[in-house]
Order: C-alpha cells, then sequence, then structure tokens
C-alpha cells in the first residue's frame, strides 16, 4: 500500500506503507544509529516523535522479547529505506513488520531517507504525519500545521508509571535509590541494580517526602520525552532534595532538571543529537568517550567557567566534541551530577558505564 | 595533546612487491603515512623495493630507498640516515617482521631507534597466536580450542584433542600462507610440513574447526590517551572457512543486534588495550555461532591490514593518515574528520548506505591449482561498490568484477536444484552466483543456508533480486516503476536488456526517455548529520543528488578496475599521476574507480572521487552528472590500462570527448589487421603471422610460417591463452582446446621467434617530439611474458645503432597510429633484426619503473601532453629534462649513474592442487606474476642481485647449484657455470648435462633423477636432496615442448623449499654476474633523490 510522508514546510515523500496503516502526526527527528531499532522504538524519550532511521536496512534481526527498553512501542511514527522482508536472528521470535502493525504503528517504507535527513539537519527538526488515508500533500500539511508542537509539550504525565515498583538489588544490597519515573528505561535500574542498588521506582509526580519515605540514599532523576522547561514539579522536587544534601544523578531529561534545579535554562536544539557514536569529553580526565545521544534540548551552562548556584559552585563536566553542547553538569558543593547523554546504553556503546559506579561512590561518600 | 618534538625524523617500511594477501593496499596507508608526517615537518625515510608504488616516488619521502627490505638493507639504511623511530605497522606483514627482526638482532637499540605504533611486546601479543589466545581468555572472552606445536608429531599428537577436520595455522605469517583445513592424517601431514616451513618461528597452531559460523571483523583505532573507536564492522557473507580477503565482505554488519555487536565491541576494545597496541590502527576478527550467539574471537594484527584500506574507503575515516598522526602524539579528538572538518576524529562512523566488497581471482592462470576456497587467501584484487541498499551494492561490485560470468544471470539452464546446491556447497569463484542460480531454479533460501551457511538475510536478498528479474522479465511492458525498481537493486542496463531481450543502449535510450538517472550521495562517515565538504560520492537510484556545481573545467580520469594480474597498481600508479599533475595545472580533476586497495580511491587525490564500477553505463552517467555540475574537457582513458581503453569508443559514440590519444588511433594500435596497415606504411617488421578459425587453416598458416609459432585467440590481455606451438600434433590439440574460436574471434598464429631478445619501449608522444622514456632489455628472451621477466634500463647488452633503430620505429609507430600521450612498445631483435611484437597506446606496466629508474615523472608529463602541452613545453617547465632523454641515459661505464633492474613476483608458491602437490614454476608467452621489484645500482651485477633478494630470498653466493639444461641451452650454460664452479660453486647435474660440462672442465656430479628412483644404496634423487635443503640454486631449462615430468617434481621441490629457480640461459648468465657482484662485497644502499641528482648533473655536463 501507498503511504505519504509531509513536513509542516510542505515537502513531501511518497513511499510504501510498513507496519501499521493509518495516520500519525509527531516531531519529524533522525536517529543515526546503525543498531538498536528495537531500543529506540521502545525508548520512552521517543514519545511523539516520527523518528527516521538513516540506516538503509532496518529489521534484518527481527524482534526479540529481551531487547525493549519499555512496555511498548512509543515512536509515534518509523520512517525506514529498506525494511527486512526475513528477519534473521537466534534471538528473533517475530518480524519487525508484524510488531509495529500490532502495536498500531503507522510506518512509510522506500523513501529517500538521507533527503529527509538533510532537510531536517538543514531546516530543523519539525513536525510531519505520515498517512495511508490522505494521499494529498497539501492536505495533510495543512493538518500537520495544527498538530502540537514539541516545545511546550509536558509529555511526562503519559510515560511514567501509574505506580510504584521496586527492582532488586543484584548480590548484596549496598544502597537504596528512588528513581523519579519521567519516562525510565527498563535497562538503567538493572545498571544500577548491577551496583548493588536496590531501585525504587516512583511515578512523576511523587513529592520529596514520597522519595524520602523509601528511606533512599539517593535520588536518579530519569530520562524522559518532552520540554524540560515544562518540568517544574521534577525541578522543585529535585530542588527540595539538593537542599537536603540528598544525592542525585540524572541521565538525559534528568539533566536538564537537574539544570533548571540549578537555576539554569535549557533550550532546543535545531535537530538534536539522536545516535550511538556521539564523542563526549570527560573534561575532568580529558577522555574521550563514545556515547548513546536522544535528546531534542540541552541546557545552557557556561562552559568556560565554574559557575555559582543556589547550590554553591557547579561546572559542566562532559560536552559533546561535535557541537560542544553541554552534556554534564558537576556540583562542588552538593552530591549531583548529571549527564546529557545514555551511559546506560540500550542501544549503544559501553564507555560511559562508570558513570553508575561515579553515583555509587558518591553514595558511598554521603553515607 | 601536540605532537611529539623528540620526533624529528621517521623511518616507514613499505610492503615490498605485491603479492597475493598484501596488495596496493600498503601503498595506500603508506603513502598516507608518509604525507601526514612530512606535513609535521618531520624527515621521512622509506623503504620499499616496490617501484610501481605512489610513495616511492621521491617526493613523498626526503630519502627514498627502492631496496630489498630485508633485515640487513634497512639496517644499513638506518646507520646511514639515522632516524629517530621506525614506523612499521603501515606496511603490512613485511614491515612488521622485519622490525621484529630489526629488534631481534639489536639494531633498533644499537642505533636508538623507537619503534612507533605498535611496540615490540604488543607485536608479539598479536601475532604469536598462543600469546594472544592466552589474552582473550584473560579478558574473559573464548577463542578456539587449540594446540600449539613445533614437529609434525606435535600435531599428529593433538588430533586427538581435536578431532578432523582442524585449521592448521602458521605463526607470523600473512594472508594465511601455510595454513589450511585438514580433513584427514594426510591433508595434516603436508599442511603442517607447509605451515612449518612457512613460519619464520617453525610453529604451527592447530585449532577446533568453527566452519560455518558467521564471520566478522572489526576496525580499531587507539590513541596514547587510550581512546578507543570502533571505525568500522564488516561482516563476511561467506562464513568461517574461506579467508576474509577472499570472502565478499559487507560493511556495516547486517546480522546483529546492538547487544551482540557491543558485545564485539567491548571484547575489541579490551583485546586492544590487553595486547596493548598504543597508538593507530587493529583489526578483529570474530566468529559468531548462528545458533545461540556463542563468539569467539578468531585473531588480531596489531597493524594497518587490507581491512583497514577497505573501512577506510567504506567509511571515509582515513585509517592510515590518522594511525600516523596518532604515531607522534596527538590525540583523536586533535584531529578533524577531513570530510566534516567539524567535528573530530574520536566519533565512530556511521552508514547511511551498504559497502560491498567482492574478490577477484586468476585460477584460470594456474592450470591445476586447487580452486576451492579455504583458510589462505587466493584471490588477486578486490572490488567494491557502495549502494543504498544491499542488492544495489552487491551487483555493482559483481559488475565492477569486470568478468561477465560474475554477474547475476537469469538464463535457463537444464541443471537440476540439486546439481546446484551440490556445487554452492563448497566456497569457490563464482559460489555466489551458483547460489543465485540455485535459488532461481527454485531451491528455497534454507535449502541454501543448510548447503553453504550464508546467513538467510543475505540469501533472502539474492532471492529479492531473482524476484525482481522474474517481474522484468514478464510484465507486458518496461514501465517507469518496474524499470525504477530494477535499478534500485542494482539492475545495469545489460541484464535488464537481457531479460527483455533488447541491446543495452536501447534499454538505456527508453530509461533516459523516462529521465531515470541515478543520483549521486556522499561518503560523509556521519550519515548526513553534518555537512560534508569533500566530494566523496556513489550513485544511486534515489531521490536527490548531491554533486556541487563548479566553474573550473574538469577532467575525468577512469581509473583500471580491481587488480589483476596483468592489470595491477601500476595503471593506479599513472592516474594517480595524471590527477596530481592535472590539478597543479588548475584543472578540477574526478577519478572514477571500485578498487578500494588504490591512492587512486583516496579521497583527496583528485578533487572529486566517485566510487563506481568501470562499465559503460557507469561511466556514462558519471560524465552526465559532471557535464550537468560544470564544463568538463573530456575523459582519460588512456591510464587505467585495458579497462578504460576498451570503453573509448563507444564512450566517444555516445558524445562523450576522449583526451589524448583518439579512441580511432587506438584501433589502430589493437586491430590486427588496421595495425599491419601502420607498420606497412611506415616500413617495419613483425613476425610473420595469420589467422584462423580451424586446425586445418591454422596447419595451413603453421606450415608457410614454419614452426615455432605462437597461438592465441584474438582480443587478449596479459597474454591469456597464448602457447608456443612446436608440431603440428601440439598445434591439434591447442585447436581442440582452445575456447571459443569463431569467424570473428579467429587464432591468431605468429612466427615465434627463438633465443630472440626482447626490448620493452616506453614512449611520450605530443604529434611532433618523441620522448623516449626509457628503453628496457629483458634479461629473459621473448617467449616469456614481459610482465614475467626481468628487464634492465639502460639496456646492457645493446648496441647504440640498435637503441638509434628502436627510437625510430617508436617514432614511427606513434605518428603512424597518432599517439598524443603515452605509447608502449615491444620489440624483439633476433639474427639482428627488429622485429614489432604489439604497441600499446597507453600507459604500460613500465611506466613506473621507468620514472623511478630514471628520474622522470613519465605519467605526469604524459597527462600534460593530453591537455595540450607539447614536450617542448613540458622540458622548459622543467617536468621533463632540458635535453636528451630516457634512450640516452648517461653511461658513465656505470660508474656514477644507476643501472636499474625490474624483477617479477611470481605466486606459484600460493597455489597448490587438489592433491596438494605444488604448481609448476614455468614461465612462458601467458602473464602470471602478481607484481615486481627494483634493484638499482652502480652496475648491471649488483643491481641484478638486490632484485633478486628483493624478490625472493636472493642468490646463494657459495654451496651447491643443481643443473639440467635442454638440449639447445647446454652451449650457452658452460661459461657461467665454469664461472659458477671458480666461484666455489659444487655442480650438481643431471646425466647429460654433466657430460657437456664434463667435456668442458666443469667439474660436475651426476646426480639421480626423480624418475630412477633411489640408487641401490639408497642414494637420493634430484628430488630428495633439493627437499633435504642439500641445493642452494636450481637451473633447469624445460626441454622444447612441455615441462618434464622431472623438471616439473624438481621446480615444485625447489619452491617448497624456498630456493631460487633459474628456467632460462638468460637468466643464469644474468645471476652469475649477480654472485660474482655479491662476492665482490657487500650491496650499499643509496636513495632515489641521490640516484636522480647524479643523473642530472650527468645530463647537465653533456
Ligand atoms: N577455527 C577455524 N575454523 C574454521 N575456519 C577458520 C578458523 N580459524 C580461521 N578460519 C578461517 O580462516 C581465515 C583466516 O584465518 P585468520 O586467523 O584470519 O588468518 P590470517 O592471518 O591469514 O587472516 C579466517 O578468515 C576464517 O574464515
Ligand atoms: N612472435 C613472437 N615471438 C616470440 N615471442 C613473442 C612473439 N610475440 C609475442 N611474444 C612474447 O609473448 C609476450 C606477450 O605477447 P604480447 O603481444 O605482448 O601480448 P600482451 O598483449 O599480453 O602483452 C611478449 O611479451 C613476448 O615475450
Ligand atoms: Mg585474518
Ligand atoms: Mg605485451
Amino acid at each position: 500500500m501507498k503511504a505519504l510522508l509531509v513536513l509542516e514546510d510542505g515537502r513531501a515523500f511518497r513511499g510504501e506503507s510498513f507496519g501499521a496503516t493509518g495516520e500519525t502526526f509527531g516531531e519529524a527527528v533522525f536517529n543515526t544509529g546503525m543498531t538498536g531499532y528495537q531500543e529506540t522504538l521502545t525508548d520512552p524519550s521517543y514519545h511523539r516523535q516520527v523518528v527516521v532511521m538513516t540506516s538503509p536496512h532496518v529489521g534484518n534481526t527481527g524482534v526479540n522479547d529481551e531487547d525493549p527498553e519499555s512496555g511498548r512501542i512509543w515512536v509515534s511514527g518509523y520512517v525506514v529505506r529498506d525494511p527486512a522482508r526475513r528477519a534473521s536472528s537466534w534471538r528473533a521470535t517475530r518480524s519487525l513488520g508484524e510488531e509495529l502493525e500490532s502495536q498500531g504503528v503507522v510506518g512509510i517504507s522506500g523513501i529517500d531517507t538521507r533527503a529527509l535527513t538533510r532537510h531536517l539537519r538543514d531546516r530543523g527538526a519539525m513536525r510531519v504525519a505520515v498517512s495511508t488515508e490522505d494521499t494529498e500533500a497539501a492536505s495533510l500539511a495543512e493538518r500537520v500545521r495544527r498538530s502540537p508542537e514539541m516545545s511546550g509539550a509536558d509529555l511526562t504525565g503519559e510515560v511514567t508509571t501509574p505506580i510504584p515498583y521496586v527492582v532488586a538489588a543484584t548480590g548484596t544490597k549496598r544502597f537504596t535509590v528512588a528513581a523519579l519515573d519521567l519516562g525510565i528505561k527498563r535497562m538503567t535500574p538493572l545498571r544500577l541494580a548491577e551496583r548493588g542498588i536496590e531501585v525504587h521506582v516512583l511515578p512523576a509526580t511523587s513529592t520529596a517526602a514520597d522519595v524520602l519515605a523509601t528511606g533512599a540514599d539517593g535520588v536518579f532523576l530519569s530520562n524522559g520525552p518532552g520540554d524540560p522547561a515544562t518540568a517544574d514539579h521534577a525541578v522543585s522536587v529535585t530542588t527540595d532534595l539538593l537542599g537536603r544534601g540528598v544525592p542525585v544523578f540524572g541521565i538525559c531529561f534528568g539533566n536538564q532538571v537537574l539544570g533548571r534545579a540549578l537555576g539554569l535554562g535549557t533550550y532546543k536544539l535545531r535537530y538534536g543529537h539522536r545516535g550511538i557514536n556521539q564523542p563526549v569529553q570527560d573534561r575532568a580526565t580529558g577522555r574521550v568517550e563514545v556515547t548513546a545521544h536522544n535528546h531534542g534540548f540541552a541546557v545552557d551552562a557556561p562552559r568556560d567557567q565554574v559557575f555559582e548556584t543556589p547550590f554553591g559552585a557547579a561546572e559542566v563536566s562532559h560536552v559533546c566534541l561535535n557541537d560542544g553542547v553541554v552534556e554534564g553538569l558537576r556540583c562542588h558543593d552538593v552530591p549531583a551530577f548529571s549527564v546529557q547523554y545514555h551511559p546506560e546504553a540500550a542501544a549503544g556503546p559501553h564507555d560511559a558505564a562508570y558513570l553508575f559506579d561515579r553515583f555509587s561512590t558518591l553514595l558511598e561518600g554521603t553515607r | 595533546m601536540p605532537r611529539r618534538t623528540d620526533i624529528t625524523s621517521v623511518l616507514v617500511i613499505g610492503s615490498g612487491p605485491i603479492v597475493i594477501g598484501q596488495a596496493c593496499e600498503f601503498d595506500y596507508s603508506g603513502t598516507q603515512a608518509c604525507r601526514v608526517l612530512r606535513d609535521e615537518g618531520i624527515r621521512v625515510v622509506l623503504v620499499n623495493s616496490n617501484p610501481a608504488t605512489i610513495m616511492t616516488d621521491p617526493e613523498f619521502a626526503d630519502a627514498t630507498y627502492i631496496e630489498p627490505i630485508t633485515p640487513e638493507i634497512v639496517t644499513k639504511v638506518i646507520e646511514k640516515e639515522r632516524p629517530d623511530a621506525l614506523l612499521a605497522t603501515l606496511g603490512g606483514q613485511t614491515a612488521l617482521n622485519t622490525a621484529m627482526a630489526l629488534h631481534e638482532a639489536g639494531v633498533l637499540e644499537q642505533y636508538g631507534v623507537e619503534l612507533i605504533g605498535a611496540n615490540v611486546d604488543a607485536i608479539e601479543a598479536g601475532e604469536d597466536r598462543q600469546r594472544f589466545k592466552a589474552i582473550v581468555e584473560q579478558i574473559g572472552a573464548e577463542s578456539a580450542r587449540s594446540v600449539i606445536a613445533h614437529t609434525l608429531d606435535e600435531c599428529l599428537a593433538a588430533t586427538d584433542e581435536l578431532g578432523y577436520p582442524l585449521v592448521v595455522r602458521p605463526s607470523f605469517t600473512m594472508g594465511g600462507a601455510g595454513s589450511g583445513l585438514a580433513r584427514d592424517e594426510t591433508e595434516l601431514r603436508r599442511m603442517a610440513g607447509a605451515g612449518l616451513q612457512a613460519s619464520p618461528t617453525t610453529e604451527v597452531l592447530l585449532e577446533e574447526s568453527i566452519l560455518g559460523w558467521k564471520e566478522y571483523e572489526l576496525e580499531l583505532m587507539r590513541d596514547k590517551a587510550d581512546n578507543v573507536v570502533v571505525v568500522c564492522s564488516i561482516e563476511n557473507l561467506d562464513p568461517m572457512g574461506v579467508h576474509t580477503g577472499d570472502s565478499i565482505t559487507v560493511a556495516p554488519a547486517m546480522t546483529l543486534t546492538d547487544r551482540e555487536y557491543q558485545r564485539l565491541r567491548d571484547i575489541s576494545i579490551d583485546v586492544i588495550r590487553a595486547v596493548g597496541v598504543d597508538t593507530g590502527g587493529c583489526n578483529i576478527q570474530f566468529a559468531v555461532n548462528p545458533d545461540d550467539g556463542r563468539i569467539i574471537v578468531i585473531e588480531m594484527n596489531p597493524r594497518v591490514s587490507r581491512s583497514s584500506a577497505l573501512a577506510s574507503k567504506a567509511t571515509g575515516f582515513p585509517i592510515a593518515k590518522i594511525a600516523a598522526k596518532l604515531a607522534v602524539g596527538y590525540t583523536l579528538d586533535e584531529i578533524p574528520n577531513d570530510i566534516t572538518r567539524e567535528t573530530p576524529a574520536s566519533f565512530e562512523p556511521t552508514l547511511d548506505y551498504v559497502v560491498v566488497k567482492v574478490p577477484r581471482f586468476a585460477f584460470e592462470k594456474f592450470p591445476g591449482a586447487d580452486p576451492r576456497l579455504t583458510t589462505h587467501m587466493k584471490s588477486v584484487g578486490e572490488a567494491m561498490a557502495i549502494g543504498r541498499c544491499f542488492t544495489e551494492a552487491l551487483q555493482k561490485a559483481l559488475r565492477s568484477l569486470e568478468s561477465r560470468d560474475a554477474q547475476f544471470g537469469w538464463e535457463t539452464t537444464d541443471v537440476g536444484v540439486a546439481e546446484w546446491l551440490t556445487r554452492a556447497e563448497v566456497p569457490h569463484d563464482g559460489r555466489l552466483r551458483d547460489v543465485q542460480q540455485a535459488l532461481w531454479a527454485g531451491a528455497s533460501v534454507d535449502e541454501l543456508h543448510d548447503s553453504t551457511g550464508i546467513d538467510p538475510w543475505f540469501l533472502d536478498q539474492v532471492q529479492l533480486v531473482n524476484e525482481v528479474a522474474t517481474e522484468v522479465r514478464e510484465a507486458s511492458e518496461l514501465d517507469r516503476d518496474l524499470l525504477a525498481r530494477a535499478k534500485r537493486h542494482g539492475f545495469s542496463d545489460l541484464q535488464i536488456g537481457r531479460l527483455r531481450g533488447m541491446p543495452e543502449d536501447v534499454v538505456r535510450g527508453v530509461r533516459h526517455a523516462l529521465g531515470l538517472r541515478p543520483v549521486f550521495k556522499t561518503v560523509d562517515t556521519c550519515a548526513a548529520e553534518f555537512a560534508a565538504l569533500t566530494p566523496y560520492h556513489y550513485s544511486s537510484y534515489d531521490e536527490e543528488t548531491e554533486v556541487a556545481l563548479r566553474d573550473e573545467p574538469a577532467v575525468i580520469i577512469l581509473g583500471s578496475g580491481p587488480n589483476r594480474i596483468g592489470q595491477g597498481i601500476e595503471f593506479d600508479y599513472s592516474c594517480v599521476h595524471a590527477s596530481f599533475a592535472l590539478r597543479e595545472r588548475g584543472l578540477r580533476t574526478v577519478m572514477v574507480n571500485c578498487n578500494p586497495e588504490t591512492v587512486s580511491t583516496d579521497y583527496d587525490t583528485s578533487d572529486r572521487l566517485y566510487f563506481e564500477p568501470l562499465t559503460l553505463e557507469d561511466v556514462l552517467e558519471v560524465v552526465h552528472a559532471e557535464q550537468a555540475a560544470g564544463p568538463v574537457l573530456g575523459v582519460v582513458v588512456q591510464l587505467g590500462g585495458q579497462t578504460p581503453l576498451g570503453l573509448a569508443q563507444r564512450l566517444k559514440d555516445a558524445g562523450v570527448p576522449i583526451i589524448g590519444t583518439s579512441p580511432e588511433a587506438i584501433h589502430l594500435a589493437e586491430d590486427r589487421g588496421a595495425f599491419s596497415e601502420v607498420l606497412g606504411d611506415a616500413g617495419l617488421i613483425a613476425p610473420k603471422h595469420g589467422t584462423a578459425t580451424s586446425y586445418d587453416g591454422a596447419r595451413r598458416v603453421a606450415t608457410d610460417i614454419g614452426y615455432p609459432v605462437l597461438v592465441r585467440p584474438s582480443y587478449v590481455l596479459g597474454g591469456r591463452g597464448m602457447e608456443i606451438v612446436y608440431d603440428e600434433e601440439q598445434l591439434a590439440r591447442y585447436m581442440r582446446e582452445a575456447t571459443e574460436v569463431s569467424a570473428d574471434r579467429p587464432v591468431l598464429v605468429d612466427r615465434f621467434l627463438d633465443d630472440a631478445i626482447e626490448i620493452d619501449v616506453d614512449a611520450l608522444y605530443d604529434g611532433e617530439e618523441l620522448y623516449l622514456g626509457g628503453v628496457m632489455e629483458h634479461i629473459e628472451e621473448a617467449g616469456i611474458h614481459s610482465g614475467d621477466s626481468a628487464c634492465v634500463l639502460p639496456p646492457v647488452t645493446l648496441g647504440r645503432d640498435l637503441v638509434a633503430k628502436v627510437r625510430e620505429q617508436t617514432l614511427a609507430l606513434a605518428r603512424g597510429i597518432g599517439v598524443r600521450g603515452l605509447l608502449n612498445v615491444q620489440f624483439a631483435v633476433a639474427a639482428d633484426v627488429l622485429y614489432v611484437l604489439e604497441a600499446n597506446p597507453r600507459a604500460s606496466r613500465t611506466a613506473p619503473f621507468v620514472s623511478k629508474a630514471t628520474g622522470v615523472p613519465l605519467a605526469k608529463a604524459a597527462a600534460l601532453v593530453m591537455v595540450g602541452d607539447s614536450i617542448a613545453d613540458l622540458r622548459a617547465a622543467g617536468v621533463l629534462p632540458a635535453t636528451g632523454d630516457g634512450g640516452r641515459l648517461p653511461t658513465h661505464g656505470g660508474a656514477v649513474t644507476p643501472v636499474a633492474v625490474k624483477e617479477a613476483v611470481m605466486p606459484f608458491k600460493r597455489f597448490r592442487t587438489v592433491e596438494g602437490r605444488g604448481v609448476d614454476h614455468m614461465l612462458g608467452p601467458e602473464m602470471r606474476s602478481t607484481g615486481e621489484v627494483m634493484g638499482i645500482d652502480a652496475n648491471f651485477g649488483t643491481a641484478f642481485a638486490k632484485s633478486q633478494s628483493a624478490a625472493y630470498g636472493g642468490l646463494p653466493t657459495k654451496g651447491v647449484v643443481f643443473v639440467s639444461m635442454a638440449d639447445r641451452d647446454k652451449r650457452n650454460m658452460i661459461f657461467p657455470l665454469k664461472r659458477m664452479a671458480d666461484l666455489g660453486f659444487q655442480v650438481l647435474a643431471t646425466e647429460g648435462t654433466a657430460d657437456v660440462l664434463r667435456r668442458n672442465g666443469v667439474e660436475a656430479i651426476v646426480v639421480r633423477k626423480h624418475s630412477h628412483g633411489r640408487g641401490p644404496d639408497g642414494e637420493l634423487t634430484i628430488v630428495e636432496r633439493i627437499l633435504e635443503g642439500e641445493v642452494d640454486m636450481v637451473v633447469n631449462t624445460p626441454s622444447g615442448q612441455r615441462a618434464r615430468a622431472d623438471g616439473y617434481e624438481i621446480r615444485a621441490a625447489a619452491i617448497a623449499m624456498d630456493r631460487p629457480i633459474i628456467t632460462t640461459v638468460q637468466q643464469l648468465a644474468a645471476a652469475v654476474q649477480g654472485i660474482e657482484a655479491l662476492g665482490r662485497g657487500e650491496l650499499d644502499v643509496r636513495s632515489i633523490q641521490d640516484w636522480n641528482a647524479a643523473l642530472r648533473s650527468e645530463a647537465g655536463e653533456r
């Protein structure tokens, strides 16, 4: 069946339907990873986004039950050049096409994904629609322009867990950590658990009191979708906890939340960082780590010097070597740090796993 | 961290001659390294015996030694140049092994030379398979169960534990030399024997077989701050059991989930750290069990490798270049990514396209060689293609091989499914086509997966191609959508034409009428995340093209495609030089080629690079794209060898301007009839000849020409299918076996010139003046292909007037043909008559050799002549010498100016018969060498000796020589052998030969022939004696006809023992001079820059 993709600026691509039929709207973003499509699809941070895969062949290893990062596919639409006709992996239990269809995810295939990517790179991320129903570019474009923007979108409520749950520490338990679920990925609590940390995953609406009630030695601020400028609740909870000297570790959206708690602003990147090959430098050691990214917003902080915050001195601990974007924050006077990227690395390289150790050390130190 | 300031000069070791397993990818990496180091203001000293390389051009190093890459010679270079450091990780196994030898000999320590890149310990850890396995274990990964053995008995004992089949692998060898898959004891005895031979440490590893597993390679880079990046992942389509060099490989890996891929990445990084490659590139190979994902580490190469070259071209990430920067102290984050210029090199490239590499073989040239593919490499070259999807890349790659049966076809055959399945089972050249045919015949993907082990995903893609083929064939009409779909999956106009029963150009006409053309995408390392500034393009049938407009006029240069015997690096050399020269002259150059090993496909060699097959269709589309982008002066076809030359006429017919010698002129030289007229008009003689299409015809021609005759099919390259025929019986056999003889494809019959001296000439002609680049005298007589025979420049025995005649006739030919640019002529002198054997209106195999030997950049000059400069202009501009030329080289009795000898390097050692015996070492009119070396010195003897030690072990200076001569050679052997006896050699000979020698007062001991078997008291036969290592040199000229069985056994034994084999009496004479020279004292080294200076001052004086 034919499918049509139209961007808010009117650029249209015609291709074949892939996955479910129907119509979908969202923010068009591209992901440059060559592996890990299952993790990408199920990452809550992609909620309300139509993801364009720059890698032409997608679906080659089918779909298995171990790799998803959450209970469902979150992307609102999927754009692939050459979907696999046959899945090949000893772990595969079904094909990607089937999976998208059964979860009602509308996709399009067979289009010039590189042309689309270059367009988004030059013009910036923008709204998009994929439809197998409306084949009229102009009318679809009209409706795209009426669909909601990503800036100003508060999506946390749509992705967070309704009820608290606990991920037990593997081996002997060393610490308890409360994880504020702003769209958390399955791998993150596991990485903490591997280090003897019992993780209490809490709904985004939880208060500082709820956090402390878990008897947590520290708090973890998760990744998640939407505009950090809207995350007022998470920010106030964080502010409160910082005030009490509770150790804080944030990832991605969590980095932006910590940033705001420190009085920093956030802004939208032109087309964001989405891939698993991004060079990030740890400014303390000078070491470069190849990291997994998925962020459309970033923290606005002075990169060249230590700066003052309501909680004392802080600094930019990590930067992306491609474009100098702030990739991490570290507080000097309170036990808190965060990174904009994904040390849990699912998908992606494991170079940044040491950050979880840093967090345990932090917990250690503030015992 | 900025670069180290304690390094002011670096010695770079190249990889020597092109051999199977070590080709021009190391010229590519070495050239990059030299450039980088010089840009850093570091003094570069280079040693490489291969004159056909770009890196050995005087401008790429401060001191270039075209000398044998032996520890002794390199030591001399070190003594003389006193470099601070040695960079040995860019010259393949040759450089690495030499560096190790220098270390063990204490030379590096003595002269305080630091090994940069990988240190001694890292090299040992990586190369010593036993130590490596220990490391793999220590980092918690797994390697195949194995046993290390130093003797045959240890090997046999090991089978109890490992069972058959098992893999035999010698330590410290490249391209899997001496390794193999032993299915039973006899095979094990044989391979282990060879393996222990091949290993410099007489050590082999016996390993459990994991045949059929998925095979992967990762290319890594590490800097001194311990930053590590994975540049590229490569998946072998052919599962474990076929050497990666012989496998069809794909980048990026296609059938791994992120979890499995990251596991490979983690292991790789742990390995590179544990092995301790401090800076630079390394490559790690894995096997993955398709049933449960179990991972086994196969090996690592602590150096830049063939795969690194492939990975560089596949990603746009220049591994060698960056390895060189890291070696002098930079860190990855300090080095900008050339292609984006914005972002640093400390990232991992991501691809939005698919790359497929396919090997090219040459089994047809080695009758009897076992064509099965196994764990040691047999291919002689490779082609790479890029497409937006696998099917597109695969089909482009297959047509890049330039052999019709490599491409998929859809003729209906009567071969059944079962038969196809068995054919596909054993890996061999063209296996994938059998796979496609099997699917076409109705086999299922699963059946093929069972019989081949090829991953079902790949098989399904081949199935997809077949499905599209069916659609194309059965559609009522070829509408736009269908045509677009076919093109999107890589079908060529030719293939579509065959499916629709219409000619290629009709399909093209329809396609263009429908406005259906490829777009050109860019290799940018980052999947378009950042803007790319380097125009490195590939075609794809997609929507948006990325070719930038330009105002400056451009010249399009067609490269030479995959390396093959007869057309290799020499032609790439000429293309690269043309590009450099024309860029300097202010023109924009556009390179088209599909060989990933070359310098020409380096993205900064030309202004624009199109990584495309060299077929008419693909070239026409590039031309169209460039003409749309800006003015195009024309296309250069005469530098890339026969490949582009073959396109010239059809390009012109399609309205494409050809620069330099016109297609019509090319025809005059290539077409037999036309050429005879050119000769006639110029009053030149060729050997008597005629053509025939039947045995009777041939017999008639032969009888009136007179035997021996030289027969060959028309339109051949590299002397393909050429044979010297001595009588009717042999002629009958030839005609019976001669393939595709027909009215329009007759057999050519020439008078064979016996005992003729062959002369090779490279010249430059601008329509007025002739510049004689060089006159090369062959060592072997005519009848040994020019590519296989050694030659010397300046000629050492030709008289002045003969050279003058050669000059006249070359000029006459250049005029008669209408050459604009390069011309290569082969002459033969018999009984004082000068015959013209052939004229090639193109760059020749010898162009680089001549350039190095005479210090004149011939290819550069040729390119300038093609765009209109006159030789006078070039002399004035200093591109060519102000006066004189290569035909008038100063010969001060050879005192101060050089004599250069080119020697061919033969691949016989790499091939074995199915029974595991060596293939025959025989030179003939069909070319078989893969590469060449140059020996240069003040006199012929020394230069020849150098060429021999560079080509193989080198000549002995004492010991035992075995001689067995054909009757016709017996007279000419006496003098040289007498000399050898005087020099203290003991002479062994077969009866007849011994007689003649004794009668002439040469002491000679008779030895038993192989066919006679051992003597009554168990005296060994000659073959046994050679195998016992009692003989230091073998002289065996086959008598007339085919080599006698004995001859074969003897030569095979000599090859097995790595002893020099001399098969012509002329070689013998040269060898004796070489031995004398060696006797006079050890070899001295002198840089090319020095020799050139000497030549120039000499020329100045005259
Ligand atoms: N244990 C094994 N079982 C089966 N095939 C093997 C085994 N080990 C290696 N091979 C095959 O042999 C090839 C060459 O082995 P490798 O260790 O890479 O030697 P080289 O140093 O020549 O590259 C590999 O590419 C692989 O296909
Ligand atoms: N008439 C001849 N007599 C003796 N040798 C010949 C004759 N013609 C060709 N040869 C030998 O055969 C080799 C190959 O022939 P050539 O015409 O050069 O074919 P190619 O195009 O493959 O170079 C030559 O290098 C020469 O040694
Ligand atoms: Mg290998
Ligand atoms: Mg020739």
